[in-house]
């Protein structure tokens, strides 16, 4: 399977959730936490290395929150 | 200027195991900072888009946004172009003469449905009139978002605003005007089409739009315009999801989406 990950901008985020929604391994959550804007930013819960670099999550975003990287070339 | 990484990315390519490899990045053409729109909004989305197409096409340096009045006033702090902020409803005739005296600049004007559909009208059809060749990027989301929610020309039937309470009746306020539509039948009218982004799939459909609508300009084929139906989780007292699915449901039926004229 495709390795990947994304990286958050959590003060860019704005708590809206809609890419909890779409996320196919339902890897993102809200924080608990605040931001300093005073939302619940959103973060990745991917302990077992699921996510697949797929990018809904950036795709559906409306605040340009997520850099998606995705497994490349191998590098020997 | 892309966000710092959290956690250091480089440090997985060492011993021979898979890279990764960025492939989705911030903008060039935003600007990182801090939009004042509503948690939700899909302005944001539609911004995003619209920067994306103009870093692919490398144009970036030569393209001129019209803003609007509205709640994309302050787009111009928000897009890393050179911009121009219109009075309300006349970023076409704005764009019009910026087009006309720097002919190999791209224009575009980026105006919401009470800029462009209410006070407004009459700039965008004489632009679509004369065939200027600029792209205009409409956002539709049914209701006057900045100053609370009234009614606009485009609110649904039986919409419930806080200018219609009893929700908008046809009898007596009117139908829903359909700009693309309007316009696909003018001879100066190049590219008219109608994209929602309540979905993954439909946002990936309007940025194709959006990118054909400013080849179209490329061309010198005429004006081009991209209604692009969005959201308005506050004024329409819904939570951000419910608003996406308040746009396929509701707003879709009455307002299709498609291609209207496509020329080239």
């Amino acid at each position: 399977m495709i390795r990947g990950t994304v990286v958050i901008d959590r003060e860019r985020c704005k708590g809206c959730g809609l890419c909890v929604g779409v996320c196919p391994h339902q890897l993102l959550q809200m924080e608990s936490g605040y931001n300093a804007r005073g939302y619940h930013p959103v973060q990745l819960a991917d302990s077992a290395g699921q996510c697949t670099g797929c990018g809904v999550c950036a795709v559906i975003c409306p605040d340009v929150v997520f850099s998606v990287y995705r497994e490349g070339r191998v590098k020997r | 200027m892309p966000p710092v990484l959290e956690r250091p990315i480089e440090n997985q390519t060492n011993n021979g195991s898979p890279v990764l490899e960025p492939v989705y990045c911030f903008p060039d053409s935003l600007r990182d900072v801090h939009t004042h729109y509503c948690p939700g909004c899909t302005h944001g989305t539609i911004h995003r888009l619209v920067a994306e197409v103009i870093d692919e096409l490398g144009i970036r340096e030569r393209t001129l946004m019209v803003a609007p009045v509205g709640c994309a006033v302050f787009a111009y702090e928000y897009f890393n172009l050179d911009s121009c902020e219109a009075a309300h409803g006349r970023a076409p005739a704005m764009a019009t003469g910026l087009k006309r005296v720097l002919p190999d600049q791209i224009v575009f004007t980026y105006q919401g449905d009470g800029d462009l559909a209410s006070i407004g009208t009459n700039e965008i059809i004489h632009a679509a009139a004369r065939g200027e060749k600029i792209t205009v990027i409409f956002v539709n989301n049914a209701v006057y978002g900045m100053t609370g929610g009234q009614m606009a020309p485009t609110s649904l039937p039986g919409q419930v605003t806080s200018s219609s309470p009893a929700g908008r009746n046809p009898a007596i306020q009117g139908h829903p005007i359909h700009i693309p539509e309007m316009l696909a039948g003018m001879p100066g009218v190049a590219y008219a089409v109608r994209r929602s982004v309540h979905s993954v799939a439909e946002i990936r459909k309007t940025k194709k739009a959006i990118r054909q609508a400013f080849q179209t300009q490329l061309d010198g084929l005429g004006l081009s315009i991209v209604e692009i139906l969005s959201s308005c989780p506050t004024n329409w007292r819904m939570d951000p999801a419910g608003a996406l699915d308040f746009i396929r449901d509701q707003m879709v039926p009455v307002f299709p989406l498609g291609d209207f004229k496509v020329i080239g």
